[in-house]
């Protein structure tokens, strides 16, 4: 955990303060809604289809169990009881009022919780693994360079106003659980020969109506100089990204339009300007940072104790140890997912209830701390698996231990046409209808690994383009309609999905699922080949013929 | 318009001339960036100052040999959200070392003055009366800045590191 000293402190009080000032001037008439706009999505402020959506960030998906009470808190007293965890390690709140924002925000800032940046073109939340530092294998705990980049980022005044948002995802593992290979700039933590630690640096991918994977600007930058590089990409994103078509702002398309070589070139100039600064991070600037982050006590554990042996005889709680459990960096320790993708519920929701449970469940057994990850679900990150047992029968109580993570009804979806005010299309009913169809948790299991991401529109929230099936919402004559795809994939090997053919209406997309579900199992060449290990050896065609021979 | 200039609100003593417009044979003058480079060398004989218009999608190259000679630079805010203009200030400050008044004008309003002082501005053409009046009051509004900018303040981390280092020298 990262605990705020007084200067991180006094500054979100700062921004909390400043923020009633201008919610007081836009409700008094001082301020039009048009300039207001601006201000509020620079605090996670949106106008939805109902009423104000409030987005609030979760830092490299890092939360304590004050904080989780604190968000359950405003869920409570300033929403209607639930939030929404998103792909970018944030919680939504749909129902907000405007003029109690403040003391939301107010109420947050007491446990170190902030709204900025959270949208807005600007330096959105910085991302990491939600496994960060407790992995086993990762190089360094990536959430000291996540902080470092995190302070960089909040009200940066030369880049506060970009053409387009701005998003920053750091891993320090082989496999990649934060999708870097998807966002603005990508960073992967590793060791030069020299056994120092620096980033590959991966600039231009995106998703939305032109996506793109990133592309490697460098192969190596040395930690000390990141800020001072990340600074340069910004500075020429700045100054070139284009700014008169919203859908052709982002990086990606400037990177695309000059080539990676000459944006590569570009950077490079500006950087030799800026590398030897004041953005040059000594050991002690490093030092300082990783001292506020502390870590558990862990004891020493067997590797398999009694309780887990005598809970090996109820295959139930097997059947959720074997998908929801994690090898721990630490011996006798165990990293668990929170499944938030109950049947039949929209992906991504917990209750105030839930949450507050949960914080009460981190704190007696995962030494008070709780991750969120980009798949929508939440974890514990330091249990000891003596007690796996007796958190189970906790967490299944809470309906929060669904045997389906990673599998076909682990859904990513965006909130859709039910909130949003940009969608096409619903996406939280077909997440809904998707996990009634594949609730039996032996099919899923035979199954395995596959991701459907959901989103309600081009804008790609859901991140549909990177789901192994992935769904996306349109409208045609006034009818919501989905494209398929098949074949994305958003970690290490990072793909785009391939369309199989014409949308199809709302009612069919769940048979055209089950299809596609149905003709891998019967093309797959073992039950060890991966839905997504097929698509890539067969392509889309036989997919294309299951789906629309009879359609 | 008001202007905010070193934190007060001052007489603009520049005239803007618009392009076409005769050139005053004398007084503090403001033009444009296309006019000013093709007679330059003319205008800085001028015996009253002389400050650019330079818009945001320029680059400054154009500018830099003229930077000693100029008493003023004046970056474009066509709109809130276009922040091109930050970018060129921090240049002209930090990199080109500019010493004279470097303004800000357009689209410039009260929630944007911390991040412009940080910047390099010293001179802001406020669109709003009442925005101007609280100059004073908003630009104290922030006391904590994580990123080292041309403006000298103490970032967290220094301020940190510093903290540290006086404490384990102490008795």
């Amino acid at each position: 955990m990262y605990a705020y000293d007084e200067l991180d402190r006094t500054l979100i009080n700062e921004r909390v303060e400043e923020f009633r000032d201008q919610v007081k001037r836009r409700l008094s008439g001082e301020l039009t809604e048009d300039e207001f706009k601006l201000l509020r999505l620079q605090n996670g402020v949106y106008l939805q289809l109902h009423a104000y959506m409030f987005r609030v960030a979760i830092p490299y998906g890092t939360l304590s169990s004050k904080q989780l009470r604190a968000l359950a808190h405003v869920a409570r007293r300033y929403d209607r009881g639930y939030g929404h965890f998103t792909t970018r390690q944030n919680i939504q709140f749909n129902w907000i009022k405007l003029a109690e924002l403040p003391d939301a925000l107010a109420d947050l800032a007491e446990v170190g919780i902030h709204a900025m940046q959270t949208s807005g073109n600007n330096m959105r939340n910085v991302t990491s693994d939600q496994w960060a530092g407790v992995a086993p294998g990762e190089v360094e705990d990536p959430r000291i360079w996540s902080e470092l980049l995190r302070q960089h980022t909040t009200l940066h005044p030369e880049f506060s106003f970009l053409p387009r948002k701005f998003k920053i995802a750091i891993t320090a593992s082989d496999h990649d659980r934060a999708a870097i290979r998807i966002h603005d700039i990508g960073l992967r933590l590793h060791k030069n020969a020299d056994g120092e630690t620096g980033f590959e640096v991966l600039v231009g991918g995106g998703l939305g109506r032109t996506p793109f994977i990133g592309k490697t600007i460098k192969p190596f930058v040395h930690g000390r100089d990141i800020l001072s590089y990340v600074e340069a990409i910004l500075r020429v994103y700045n100054q070139y990204g284009r700014r008169d078509n919203i859908y052709k702002a982002r990086i990606k398309i400037l990177v695309h339009e000059l080539g990676i070589e000459k944006f590569g070139k570009e950077v490079e100039e500006e950087w030799q300007q800026l590398r030897d600064s004041a953005l040059t991070l000594d050991d002690a600037a490093i030092e300082e940072v990783r001292s506020r982050f502390s870590y558990p006590a862990y004891e020493k554990l067997p590797h398999m104790p009694d309780e887990l042996k005598q809970a090996a005889h109820d295959p139930v709680f097997e059947r959720w140890r074997k998908n929801s459990v994690f090898p721990h960096k630490v011996q006798g320790y165990s990293i668990v997912t929170l499944s938030l993708k109950p049947v039949g519920g929209p992906p991504g929701d917990a209750t105030a209830e839930q949450m507050d449970a949960i914080a009460d469940l981190a704190d007696r057994y995962s030494f008070g701390e709780i991750r969120v990850g980009h798949e929508q679900n939440l974890a514990l990150p330091h249990v000891a698996k003596r007690d796996l047992p007796a958190l189970w029968k906790a967490l299944d109580k809470l309906e929060l231990a669904t045997p389906n993570v990673n599998l076909v009804s682990d859904i990513i979806a965006c909130p859709g046409l039910d909130y949003c005010s940009l969608a096409n299309a619903r996406s939280i009913p077909i997440a809904q209808e998707l996990t009634r169809r594949f609730a039996n948790h032996d099919t899923a299991g035979l199954i395995g690994r596959l991701h459907i991401n959901i989103s309600g529109c081009i804008n790609a929230c859901g991140h549909h383009h990177v789901g192994h099936i992935g769904i996306l919402g349109v409208e045609k004559n006034g009818e919501e309609f989905y494209q398929i795809t098949i074949g994305g994939r958003a970690d290490e090997s990072a793909a785009l999905g391939t369309l199989i053919g014409p949308s199809v209406p709302y009612a069919e997309v769940a048979d055209v699922v089950e299809d596609i579900v149905e003709a891998y199992l019967a093309l797959r060449d073992s039950p060890d080949e991966l839905f997504i290990d097929t698509v890539k050896r067969l392509g889309v065609e036989p997919f294309r013929e299951r789906v629309y021979a009879t359609r | 318009m008001p202007l905010v200039k070193n934190g007060k609100i001052a007489t603009d003593i520049y005239v803007h001339v618009a392009d076409g417009a005769e050139i005053p044979p004398e007084g503090a003058i403001f033009v444009q960036a296309a006019r000013f480079l093709e007679n330059a060398e003319t205008l800085l004989q001028r015996p009253d100052k002389v400050g650019v218009l330079w818009p945001n999608n320029r680059d400054l190259d154009e500018l830099v040999s003229y930077l000693d000679r100029l008493a003023a630079v004046a970056l474009v805010f066509p709109s809130f959200r276009d922040g091109r203009a930050y970018s060129q200030a921090r240049l002209l400050r930090e990199r080109y070392r500019f010493k004279g008044e470097l303004r800000a004008t357009g689209q410039v309003l009260r929630d944007q003055f911390v991040f412009m002082l940080r910047a390099g501005f010293d001179a802001l053409d406020v669109k709003k009366e009442k925005d101007a009046d609280a100059f004073a009051a908003t630009v104290k509004r922030y006391t904590v800045f994580y990123q080292p900018t041309g403006d000298g303040r103490a970032t967290a981390l220094s301020r940190r590191t510093q903290l540290r280092h006086s404490e384990s020298a102490g008795p």
